[in-house]
């Protein structure tokens, strides 16, 4: 299991520096449209071949790791700051805004989130923006009940009265004590979640609702190639690939992180 | 002797024999190929059919369904003349402002009852009733008088003279008898239609599929395929690997299909591809209250900087032409002398040049009194083609300096949010046309109020003149003239940039005869196609 | 346990109304209105005519007078009417809900009998090749566009082979089949779809039963009883995996609510007459009546699997039963 994460992250650490490295790793301009060379095989000239405007797929799937890197990365940074804030805050203070909360996270819970997702991207628009606000507006509930119960069970320990003795006040608390103790399991669900958030992406491009075009992002590419899937196998292979790739190795280091916080797997 | 005189008997009966024999053959052949009844059809479709109420019909499915359900007073044949559906003859009076429709006497619903002019009538008033939510009613408002002069007999009559009007009555009647006292936005009858035509509904599966079965006692003939199967299936792709099968009979082809993916040995003897010019045409319009589209120069340079050539091949992979106009090559009022503005991206700077757009602070965009060249093109979501044009546009416009955006909006979005209120720079749209070539509706000036189809504000007293004059006479020549006028007035000014003509692409299976590929598609003949008896893909 | 349970509903019904003021909201400020779905653009409707629509449907009125007239009509269990067709919105759901239900059971009970063994093997012989083999071919399966595994399917088992249909849910000839011809029908035609909806989420399952598991066999009540020398398959099998089981119905009484939701893209894929494809294609066409009622009816789903689940739980775990 191990082993598996470490894969994992490294495959992640690639992935960022062709994210960050884009312009210096694609071959052409990813919006290029060049109609003569539309559809081609992967040749030496173009890597993974053409799509059907002629423009360059490994270019496109190289600034694709950008979108997907940013959408999944920013998208959970938002839930994550939702659901802390609201986790810790229910939590911390209890009573009315404990119900108020987790009466919200109910209600939030009982919506198909997809769903909902895709409702409210058909009514403001779809662009990256919209995207990245939407998924992390639907994916902070499992973060603030874990926060939650971290800050319950936190709540009532020694160092925690003390520094409340000492006066400090209760953000500090929340901030200095409670957060780094929970930070754990959102650490889990943070990675797995920006693994769900590539996934969400492709699921929108399908129903026109993802990242537009000429903006590349691997749901696009794959969506715009499904059309010539049984002639042009590259267009699909490989940002399936990619996606493939990105989302399994998020997938094995969330799994690892949460096999090593497992206090009972430590012997 | 013997033998020379008789060479010629012998060889006069030999050619008897054998021209006898081949007389016999071709009998044969004959009766082989006699249409026989049987087998199905099934189309494939990826939305379902709404209403089936023909005057509420608008959507594409619906209107398919329904062509085969219901029948008009006249029809087109696919030479392009009105000839008889419901209505056996008519006259012509009083210059045109009349007609006298007689209608066929042994017409008979789908439950037996008689077809009658009251029908027709109940129908007409259907159309101009302010409450009925029909699409259609314009062309009926302008009747003066509409009289029922016996149970087969119509008389119809109309203030001034107006072109269009024999044509429109083939719009499909309505049974009275069932629908007289119905609320036509509510009665089950949109799913569950009675009607004249030469299929009878059978059964609709929502969002799987419609079964219709032949009308053995349609007044033409009985069709000889028994069933029609309108099979949804939403996905392309999967349609045409249903295609491949053989669980789908027809279906309309993409230029990528057409070309690339249907070109194996199996293919080929399973189906026939089937290409014929659609009669409209895809156009960029420009919003003609924007500030930077109302100098006619610039809507000209921006024609000249787009390669319409390379939309055709790179969008259509080649199957479509270069539109010249508002009318299509196959329209009578096509004007051959008007020619499509080549790509030219010099000229397209020298002629924004002239108008004030040049790219004075070197950032490689064109401004003018420092506001940079830029605007969004919108368009519906979900048609592929559109998307991308609108990025070859998007591209090529660049090239010469003129930021473009595309913003692609979902149909029930985009009509009341964008072109209703006019709120839009540049669209990306296609017009399918109607065969009689009067466009009073998308040109003439008092046709720009919300929700109507001059929705770009074009305002040009020179075509409305022409536009009036056209639907006001019935002289064949002189209408010709004026449409050709109004097709060069119309390319001249660029308020739409013309751009394509597309093909209308079909698969279909071989395995049905008496299919004729005409200017008006295949359909027109559906009730004389057959599949021969060994041939049969579905039994009852 | 009776009062419990009433306590739970009453508690729930806040909630419920939050969900319906805050859908209804949403889906009324949204861009767009039903009457321009039904006009496309091809139809002359005058904007007078437009209106006139719209004054018929209460969309002139303010946005809580028509919340107010919804909610009555909910009360008497009027779902209201589709302006797509007009057609009553229970009748519409009605036509689709019976095979999503079909398709999401037969994809659980699979899930199920796939992830729970293989999750269980994996917590047994942790760190094994076993659990990095499958671990990886469970990732795989997650990561996999579904419609892009559909298709190549598809195209392998319909087109290829032949032995499948490509898509919809009976044959052509359906109505001619007998019973039993109509069973092996519609089996046919699940065969694929059942197959894709279970893959993607085999994943989740038996990560879920692994952890569970891995949690349950180092407890001290499991190091005692191979300390008592119980032979080990008593052990795992019946000690281990009753308790590992539990929040397995945890997660059963959460996938209730899933029952009734259909993916959109599965279903267009497949052809398919289900939820998904009704709720996606209401939201586009601004369908109001419909999208409402599918979302009460979601959320009401949900919060009863959540009370199952949690009564379940409370019955199946003897430690929180004697807290009671």
């Amino acid at each position: 299991m191990r082993r598996l994460a470490v894969i994992g992250m490294g495959i992640i650490a690639i992935l960022i520096i062709i994210a960050l490295l884009a312009p210096v790793i694609a071959t052409h301009d990813p919006t290029e449209i060049n109609l003569k060379e539309a559809y081609l095989p992967p040749s030496s000239g173009h890597y993974f071949g053409t799509d059907g405007l002629g423009r360059d797929l490994y270019s496109r799937i190289v600034y694709g790791t950008r979108i997907a890197l940013m959408i999944g990365i920013v998208a959970l940074g938002i839930a994550t700051i939702i659901g802390i804030a609201l986790g810790s805050i229910a939590g911390y203070f209890g009573g009315k805004a404990d119900s108020i909360i987790m009466r919200f996270v109910d209600i939030m819970l009982c919506f198909p989130s997809f769903f909902l997702i895709l409702s409210v991207i058909a009514f403001i628009g779809p662009n990256i923006l919209n995207v990245m606000i939407i998924i992390g507006a639907t994916s902070w509930m499992g973060i603030a009940r874990l926060i939650r119960a971290e800050v319950l069970s936190l709540k009532s320990r020694d160092f925690i009265v003390a520094s409340r003795a000492l006066g400090r006040s209760n953000f500090y608390i929340i901030l200095r004590h409670i957060i780094p103790n929970g930070i754990g399991p959102v650490l889990v669900n943070f990675v797995f979640g920006v693994a769900a958030a590539i996934l969400t992406e492709v699921a929108l491009s399908f129903l026109g609702l993802g990242v537009q075009p000429p903006n590349p992002s691997w749901g696009n590419i794959l969506i715009e190639g499904k059309e010539a899937m049984a002639v042009c196998w590259w267009i699909v292979m490989f940002p399936g690939m990619a996606i493939l790739v990105t989302v399994m190795a998020f997938n094995l280091l969330g799994e690892g992180i949460r096999d090593m916080l497992n206090p009972r797997l430590r012997k | 002797m013997f033998r020379v005189i008789n060479l010629p008997l012998y060889i006069c009966i030999a050619v008897f024999f054998l021209i006898y024999a081949a007389r016999a053959s071709a009998d044969d052949i004959n009766i082989k190929d006699a249409p026989v009844y049987g087998d199905a059809f099934v189309s494939g479709s990826t939305a379902d059919a709404r209403n089936l109420i023909p005057i509420l019909a608008s959507d594409t499915s619906s209107s398919q369904i329904v062509s085969m359900l219901f029948n008009g007073l006249v029809k087109y044949s696919k030479g392009l003349k009105i000839i008889p559906d419901l209505a056996e003859s008519w006259r012509i009076q009083d210059d045109g402002l009349t007609i006298i429709f007689h209608l066929k006497k042994d017409v008979k619903w789908h439950d037996g009852h008689p077809f009658t002019s009251a029908d027709v009538e109940f129908t007409y008033k259907k159309l101009i009733d302010p409450d009925t939510l029909t699409p259609y009613g314009g062309d009926f408002e302008k009747v003066k008088d509409f009289i029922v002069i016996d149970p087969y007999t119509i008389k119809v009559s109309y203030d001034e003279p107006f072109a269009p009007a024999l044509a429109s009555w083939s719009m499909p009647v309505m049974p009275k008898h069932i629908l007289e006292d119905a609320e036509l936005s509510e009665t089950g009858f949109s799913r569950d239609p009675i009607g004249t035509g030469p299929y009878v509904f059978k059964r609709w599966r929502s969002g799987q599929r419609m079964d219709l079965d032949s009308n053995h006692s349609y007044f033409e003939h009985r069709p000889y395929i028994d069933r029609y199967i309108f099979r949804i299936i939403p996905d392309s792709t999967t349609m045409f690997l249903e295609l491949q099968t053989g669980s789908v009979d027809a279906m309309g082809l993409t230029p990528l299909q057409y070309t690339r993916l249907t070109d194996t040995e199996t293919f080929r003897r399973g189906f026939r591809k089937i290409r014929y010019p659609s009669f409209g045409y895809t156009y960029l319009g420009f919003n003609l209250d924007t500030e930077m589209f109302k100098d006619r120069e610039v809507r000209q340079a921006i024609s000249y900087a787009i390669d319409k050539e390379e939309i055709i091949n790179g969008v259509l992979m080649g199957l479509g032409s270069v539109s010249t106009g508002p009318f299509p090559r196959e329209s009578w009022a096509y004007n051959e002398k008007v020619r499509a503005f080549g790509f030219d991206k010099q000229r397209a700077l020298k002629l924004l040049s002239k108008a004030g757009w040049r790219d004075t602070d070197n950032d490689g965009w064109l401004d003018k009194n420092g506001k940079r060249f830029e605007f969004t093109i919108i368009s519906n979501k979900g048609n592929d083609q559109r998307r991308m044009t609108a990025e070859i546009i998007q591209r090529r416009l660049m090239d010469v300096g003129i930021e473009v955006k595309i913003r692609m909006i979902e149909w029930a979005v985009f009509i009341n949010e964008f072109v209703d209120k006019r709120m839009f720079d540049a669209i990306l749209l296609g017009w399918s046309l109607s065969r009689d070539p009067d466009c009073y509706d998308i040109w003439h000036s008092t046709k720009t109020g919300p929700g109507e189809f001059n929705f770009i504000g074009y305002k040009n007293p020179e075509v409305d003149r022409l536009l009036e004059e056209g639907r006001g006479t019935f002289d064949y020549e002189k209408r010709k003239n004026i449409y050709n006028e109004i097709h060069r007035l119309l390319y001249e000014d660029q308020a739409y940039v013309f751009l394509y003509v597309p093909d209308a692409l079909t698969a279909l299976s071989r395995r049905f005869e008496g299919v004729e590929v005409s200017q008006i598609g295949i359909m027109h003949n559906f009730i004389d196609w057959y599949v021969p008896k060994d041939r049969h893909r579905y039994k009852r | 346990m009776g009062k419990y349970i009433i306590k739970r509903i009453l508690a729930s019904l806040p909630v419920l109304l939050g969900i319906t003021i805050i859908s209804f909201m949403v889906i009324h400020l949204a861009p767009g209105k039903p009457t321009d779905a039904a006009t496309q653009l091809n139809p002359k409707i005058s904007l007078e005519v437009r209106e006139r629509f719209e004054k018929k449907y209460d969309f002139d009125k303010p946005i809580h007078v028509q919340y107010l007239k919804w909610i009555g009509k909910i009360i008497r269990l009027d779902f209201g009417r589709s302006y797509i067709d007009n057609r009553p919105v229970i009748r519409k759901i009605a036509e689709r809900l019976p095979i999503t239900l079909l398709i999401n059971i037969l994809s659980i009970l699979t899930i199920f009998m796939i992830s729970i063994p293989v999750g269980i093997k994996n917590a047994l012989y942790r760190g094994s090749v076993f659990d990095n083999v499958t671990t990886c071919i469970v990732f795989v399966f997650f990561a996999i566009p579904g419609f892009w595994l559909a298709l190549i399917l598809m195209s392998f088992f319909g087109v290829h082979l032949g032995i499948l249909p490509i898509s919809g849910i009976v044959s052509l000839d359906f109505e001619n089949f007998s019973l039993a011809g109509k069973i092996i029908d519609v089996a046919r035609h699940l065969v694929l779809p059942v197959l894709v909806a279970s893959l993607g989420s085999i994943a989740g399952i038996s990560r879920y039963m692994r952890e569970s598991m891995l949690n349950v066999i180092h407890e001290d009540y499991i190091r005692t009883a191979r300390a008592k020398g119980l032979p080990e398959n008593l052990v795992v099998y019946k000690h281990a995996l009753s308790n590992a089981l539990l929040p397995i119905i945890t997660i059963i009484g959460l996938s209730i609510p899933g029952l009734i939701s259909g993916s959109v893209i599965f279903e267009s894929v497949f052809s398919i007459p289900g939820m998904g494809r009704l709720m996606v294609e209401s939201v586009f066409q601004r369908d109001y009546d419909v999208i409402m009622a599918g979302l009460v009816i979601s959320a009401c789903l949900t919060l009863l699997g959540n009370l199952i689940a949690d009564i379940a739980y409370s019955y199946a775990d003897p430690r929180i039963r004697f807290n009671k």
